[in-house]
């Protein structure tokens, strides 16, 4: 194995959170960092030769190939757990820029409350409401240690939205409920598509507070603080699972490359597999000494870093601790152990499937373009009397709707597969259709964890990462109320048909939900709960540092890529300024 | 080194103008041309046609619009399997293979091209029956792997880019009026409410300029 010469900072994984970091690092400081993406390169010049339903969306093609790494999964502990062999629920992204290059762009922040999650929940409501096998945590941050960081990520991003909270000041036509903001969006809200004209107007009537989905589809030209400039969206519908053909969603190649390439101290390597973090302990203190990867050749080297930042996806960050036997694996039975405990996945289902007598124009969309609703989300709304803690957000947008997904949505009246009368039906009902989304909150739960699989290899013959995820009666019964709210909701739209979601049911691996999954390698104020300290720090380590989704005690309703940002931001400023000077535990 | 197979058509049989795509070229064929013969990539002669009848009954030619038959969703099924998808080049199948829980998706070991060969090896000459044969033979496999797998990808080859060779001409987005990969809808999303807007279809070709390599070329 070929030995590389030391690099101060070594960042494992170029999306969203390695690349910021990257930036940051490079602009603030004279650190030598190298950041190391095992996809390829991404050259955004190419998206428009992208936009094709087949290869991008239903063959994942900007997707993590499974044929190399996947997961194993369970739904209890009893079972054996069998290799998910093609993504369904979840598509982590490959190459630079990550998932980052393919995401909807969808900007919420968390709400305030998420953060003090298990103190607040049994304040209002006592510890004996909490579920049974409940494995909720404090974050050990509040939304106001966050606040000047997501205002930050606005500002990168250039969100288009509608304030409801600036500085304490209620704002029409924002979110009521939303923890307060320093300043307006920096862009104004995307254009409206008619299905979600018609959720505003008809959640407006029912007493509803429905305000536009912050998107970085950005709605007109922004030059943001880096002085990078992207453009107004177009609304051609090709976000979710394509990078942005012109440019106007934010992805780490728009906005963040561009801006790292002039910095001589920050590096970029592509193909370059990192397969462990390599560390050492004395009687004194664990230190990281670098980290092992592969190239594309199959070569392995050793990196040598005095700082080395984990970057990369949730699962890919805890299975990367697993395999660098790095933290004490959790045990739930024994309740030891903090390394993989508290999996969550946010829960996102078609809460209400609607049709309509009027065409919709669904193809016209971008991946944020609607409106939502906090009204039922968090604990917005008395819980005393429901079978559920907690909610979500209810929403109608429209990421722009291709043929071969989304051709055969029919009523339930209807039930043919195939021939002409299916075809007549799916024919007719085709641009008649939508559905409502809800994306509820998922509380963390001891029998919810990851570890490594005892089977199941990678390509390389390192033992894949072990799910152990299913769904609770809070999840399954807070999706029967935000469903049957959904069909509430659509016939006010003027649906002549709305049907509910299918029960929750099992955690099912193949239909699509969200790739926010979280945990792993949680954020709390005691190692003795938690893998990272408040500035994701590593208890162990103190040069070592995890960044992104794996740090969220829980997930919260809304989408985590704001929160991941932000954080980053707050972790940068803490070792730019504290760590770099004295470099031990921040906290 | 295995023989080429051909799907060899008559143009007169089906009626009517037949568009098809032969290796990346439109051709078009009235009901004066005589047969016309296609290369295979995966399928034999006979499996072809028998896939071709079955997908023409899973989406039929009939006074609502063009179908299987038009849109050409057997050569889009033929490059499928003959490429990476057909060999789940990028499906994990490392084994042990074991029987699981539906929500863990399908933990079989045989690739699509497997699941054809052995799910049309009873069903060829399906092509020379009846139609009301044809829609009995499609309730009987109804329940099965191979066809949920044709299903779907008559699905595909109705709605892919043309690039792929499916969808002949745009036909299939025609019918249900998707545009394909418009460049720009921002003068057109906050109008047209409640109304149909059916902008005329534009291929992947078309905004790029140039040729696209498909998944199914890779190797």
């Amino acid at each position: 194995m070929k030995t590389l010469p030391r690099v101060d900072v070594a960042i494992v994984g170029g999306g969203w959170s390695g690349l910021l970091m990257a930036k940051e690092l490079g602009s603030r400081t004279a650190l030598s960092v190298a950041v190391l993406e095992r996809g390829g390169p991404r050259d955004p010049g190419e998206y428009l030769a992208g936009m094709d339903e087949l290869d991008y969306a239903i063959r994942f093609r900007m997707m993590q190939d499974p044929s190399e790494q996947t997961v194993t999964l369970r739904h209890t502990r009893q079972q054996r757990a069998l290799p998910i062999r093609q993504y369904g629920s979840f598509l982590p992204g490959s190459g630079v820029g990550g998932a980052g290059e393919h995401w909807n762009g969808v900007c919420h922040r968390g709400l305030p409350d998420s953060f003090e999650l298990l103190s607040r929940t049994i304040k209002k409501y006592g510890a004996k409401r909490l579920p049974e096998d409940h494995a909720i945590e404090d974050w050990g941050i509040t939304y106001e240690d966050l606040e000047p960081h997501y205002s930050r990520v606005d500002q990168l991003l250039g969100i288009s939205g509608k304030a409801g909270n600036v500085r304490g000041k209620r704002v029409e036509g924002g979110n009521p409920f939303e923890g307060w903001r320093s300043a307006e969006y920096p862009t104004p809200p995307v254009k409206v598509p008619y299905v979600s004209e018609l959720f505003r107007s008809a959640t407006t009537s029912l007493g509803y507070h429905p305000f536009p989905i912050p998107a970085a589809t950005i709605s007109t030209t922004y030059t943001n603080p880096d002085g990078v400039t992207r453009p107004g969206c177009a609304y051609c519908g090709f976000c979710e699972r394509f990078g942005c053909m012109i440019g106007s969603k934010a992805q780490p190649t728009n906005t963040l490359l561009p801006v790292i390439l002039k910095h001589k101290n920050v590096s970029l390597h592509t193909g370059t597999w990192v397969r462990r973090i390599v560390h050492e302990t004395t009687e004194r203190a664990s230190r990281a000494r670098g980290v092992i990867y592969r190239d594309r050749a199959g070569e392995e080297f050793l990196q040598p870093a005095e700082l080395v930042i984990l970057a990369s996806w949730t699962l890919n960050n805890v299975r990367l601790l697993f395999l660098s036997g790095i933290g004490q694996p959790y045990n739930p039975a024994a309740g030891k152990g903090t390394l993989g405990r508290n999996l969550t996945h946010q829960v996102s289902v078609a809460a209400a499937q609607a049709f309509f007598e009027k065409p919709l124009n669904r193809f016209m969309g971008a991946g944020a373009a609607g409106f939502t609703m906090s009204d039922l989300d968090a604990d917005l709304f008395d819980h005393s009397e429901l079978p559920f803690l907690r909610g979500g957000l209810l929403e109608a947008s429209v990421t722009g709707s291709r043929p071969i997904a989304n051709f055969g949505t029919l009523p339930r009246s209807v039930t043919d597969r195939w021939g002409s009368n299916w075809k007549k039906a799916a024919l007719h009902f085709y641009d008649r259709t939508c559905s409502l989304t809800f994306l509820g909150e998922h509380l963390a739960y001891k029998g919810n964890f990851m570890d490594l699989d005892p089977t199941y290899k990678d390509h390389f013959g390192d033992p894949l990462l072990r799910l152990t995820l299913d769904w609770r009666d809070n999840e399954r019964k807070m999706v029967e109320f935000a469903a049957a709210k959904a069909v509430e909701i659509a016939k006010a739209m003027g649906a002549t048909e709305a049907f509910p979601s299918a029960s929750l049911g099992n955690y099912d691996a193949t239909r699509y939900q969200s790739t926010h999954v979280q945990g792993g390698a949680i954020m709390g104020a005691s190692p003795l709960n938690s893998v990272v300290n408040p500035y994701l720090q590593h208890w162990d380590m103190p040069n070592l540092f995890v960044l992104g989704g794996s740090s969220f005690p829980q997930n919260f309703s809304s989408h985590p890529t704001m929160t991941i940002l932000a954080q980053t931001f707050r972790t940068a400023d803490a070792i730019a300024e504290r760590y770099s000077k004295h470099p031990e535990a921040l906290a | 080194m295995k023989r080429r197979e051909f799907l060899v058509l008559s143009a007169a049989s089906i009626g009517g103008v037949l568009v098809y795509s032969l290796d990346r070229k439109v051709s078009r064929a009235s009901a004066d041309d005589h047969a016309m013969r296609i290369p295979l990539r995966f399928f034999t002669q006979d499996e072809a046609l028998a896939v071709a009848a079955l997908a023409s009954r899973i989406f039929p030619s009939d006074d609502l619009g063009p179908g299987a038959r038009e849109a050409g969703v057997v050569i889009y099924i033929d490059r499928q399997l003959a490429g990476p998808y057909g060999r789940d080049r990028h499906r994990y199948t490392q084994g042990p293979f074991e029987d699981g829980l539906p929500e863990l998706g399908y933990q079989g070991s045989a690739t699509p091209r497997e699941i054809y060969r052995q799910g049309l090896g009873p069903l060829l000459g399906v092509d020379r029956r009846s139609v009301a044969e044809q829609d009995k033979t499609l309730h009987e496999i109804e329940r099965t792997l191979f066809f949920e797998l044709l299903r779907s990808h008559t699905i595909e080859g109705m709605f892919c880019d043309p690039m792929h060779g499916g969808n002949v001409d745009m036909i299939g987005w025609q019918l249900v009026g998707f545009p394909g990969p418009r460049m720009s809808n921002y003068d057109e999303i906050d109008k047209h409410y409640g109304e149909a807007f059916r902008p005329k279809p534009v291929s992947l070709r078309d905004i790029a300029g140039k040729s696209v390599q498909a998944s199914e070329d890779e190797r």
